[in-house]
């Protein structure tokens, strides 16, 4: 019979596969610009809710996002090496993207053996300064990445002038298991973080994701409750925590801040 | 056959109370207890859902005689995936926030029992528009039990509809204490089950016989 010859078996089945692909590849070509518009957004709506300037920043419209970044947030572009601010090569720190970056070999470099997953770091590295009327520094908003167990966390941290206590942290991207890693996401386990310290006497980096409950910040104040049942990624988030705040992250940047007393 | 035909108005409108794929045919769990805790993914996930199951059928059907039987079911899923694709990029691209709230749901559409089930049982014996039709019954179906649990569960989970505050809970500052099993999977599955029990009580011709 027609139909079990195995040469219309394969043929029938490279035509239908040609045509779904045809049909995926058409949608996914149409609609990448609004959905790079949209992700970009929410990574905006991410750092304004961080910034502690805007209420509820997921309520937003695009104008409202774009207006709240003139008004308080400035970004800028460092050297991650030096902790030195870069202009010359990069006039619009905005539209400059650490993820495309990382996929070029002039403007990344490959990182040393860590254990947050890295591969490669950016030469360059985005920060976002939160400023109040008089242009002074009310706090950093770092981004941050590091492999969970399924995916790369990516998201940002809120740092205190001081460069150690914690204001913030949040995810805009991961693929963590939901009710488990996913709850990196829980408003109620993101509150755990303002008031805690990254850094020890010696600059070093030693917050900590602990298994079971942290007591409060006072008493321990480099600890993070853990999320049940999420052990490796809540390792990965300390892992990557510490290697952003480490030396090949922004360490450079935060002990330059601190040696030249500004805020700056 | 005209477009409303008896057969046609049959599979449209069989699938809402006399066969209703959640309540009935018992497929299409998960979503229904993952997307319902609010109101605005369920809507989504419903009307992702039924535009995949009505246009898989429409597909499936289209070319039934001539699909191959040993490749029968690759093909289905390789169609019904393709759609699911699409559907996951128009909502990241529509309704942004909203399918990162899905998160790996719409995905599992794929999976998802009712649109395979659909597929292999009704469109691969069926012409194009009636096929098209039952998907979209079903799909109508399946809409019907997720947006009575999904206006349940976040009404009494949270005081809210589609995001806007009915009842005032405590945490607020009003009287309403949220019930908090609501905000769990589990509430899900109590909702479905007497949403079964009453149905089977007005039909009782759905109820299995013993033995």
């Amino acid at each position: 019979m027609q139909l079990n010859n195995w040469k219309y078996i394969v043929g029938f089945a490279g035509v239908v596969c040609f045509v779904c692909s045809l049909f995926v590849a058409i949608a996914a070509v149409v609609l990448k610009d609004r959905q790079e518009t949209n992700a970009l957004l929410d990574k905006q709506k991410k750092v304004l809710a961080l910034s502690g300037i805007v209420e509820s920043p997921d309520s937003l419209t695009a104008e409202q996002v774009t207006a709240a970044f003139r008004d308080g947030i400035v970004t800028e572009l460092i050297d991650l090496d030096t902790g030195e601010y870069v202009t010359d090569e990069f006039p619009n720190p905005g539209e400059f993207d650490q993820q495309d970056a990382l996929n070029d070999s002039e403007l990344s470099s490959e990182a040393p053996k860590n254990p947050a997953g890295i591969a490669r770091i950016p030469n360059v590295a985005t920060v976002y300064r939160v400023v109040n009327e008089s242009g002074k520094t009310q706090r950093y908003v770092l981004p941050i990445e590091g492999k969970g167990l399924w995916s790369t966390l990516y998201g940002f941290i809120a740092l205190n002038p001081d460069t150690n206590t914690v204001d913030g942290i949040i995810f805009y991207q991961h693929g963590e298991t939901p009710g488990l890693g996913g709850e990196v996401d829980n408003p109620r386990w993101k509150d755990r973080w303002p008031g805690r310290k990254i850094y020890n006497d010696e600059w070093e980096p030693v917050i900590q994701v602990i298994k079971g409950a942290a007591p409060p910040p006072s008493e321990a104040p480099h600890k993070i409750d853990g999320l049940s049942g999420a052990t490796i990624t809540s390792n990965g988030v300390t892992h990557l925590v510490r290697f952003w705040l480490g030396e090949h992250g922004f360490g450079p940047y935060l002990a330059r801040l601190r040696a030249e007393g500004s805020t700056a | 056959m005209g477009l409303m035909s008896k057969e046609n108005r049959g599979a449209l409108i069989d699938p809402l109370f006399q066969n209703n794929p959640i309540m009935l045919q018992v497929l299409g769990i998960c979503s229904a207890l993952a997307v319902t805790t609010q109101l605005q993914p369920t809507i989504v996930m419903c009307v992702a859902l039924t535009m995949v199951t009505g246009f898989a059928n429409l597909a499936v059907s289209l070319i039934r005689n001539g699909i191959p039987p040993s490749v029968r079911i690759i093909v289905q899923m390789t169609i019904i995936a393709s759609l699911v694709i699409v559907v996951d990029q128009v909502l990241k691209a529509f309704v942004y926030d909203i399918s990162k709230q899905m998160s790996v749901y719409v995905g599992l559409i794929i999976t998802n029992c009712i649109v395979m089930g659909r597929a292999e049982g009704y469109a691969m014996q069926n012409g194009p528009v009636s096929s098209f039709l039952d998907g979209i019954g079903n799909g109508a179906g399946y809409s019907l039990v997720l947006l009575i649990t999904g206006t349940l569960r976040e009404f009494f989970g949270s005081g809210k509809l589609y995001g806007q505050t009915i009842l005032t809970t405590v945490n607020d500052g009003g009287w309403y204490v949220p019930n908090g099993m609501m905000v769990l999977a589990p509430s899900a599955f109590f909702i479905i089950g007497f949403m079964i029990w009453g149905l089977r009580t007005w039909k009782p011709a759905q109820v299995e016989t013993e033995g």
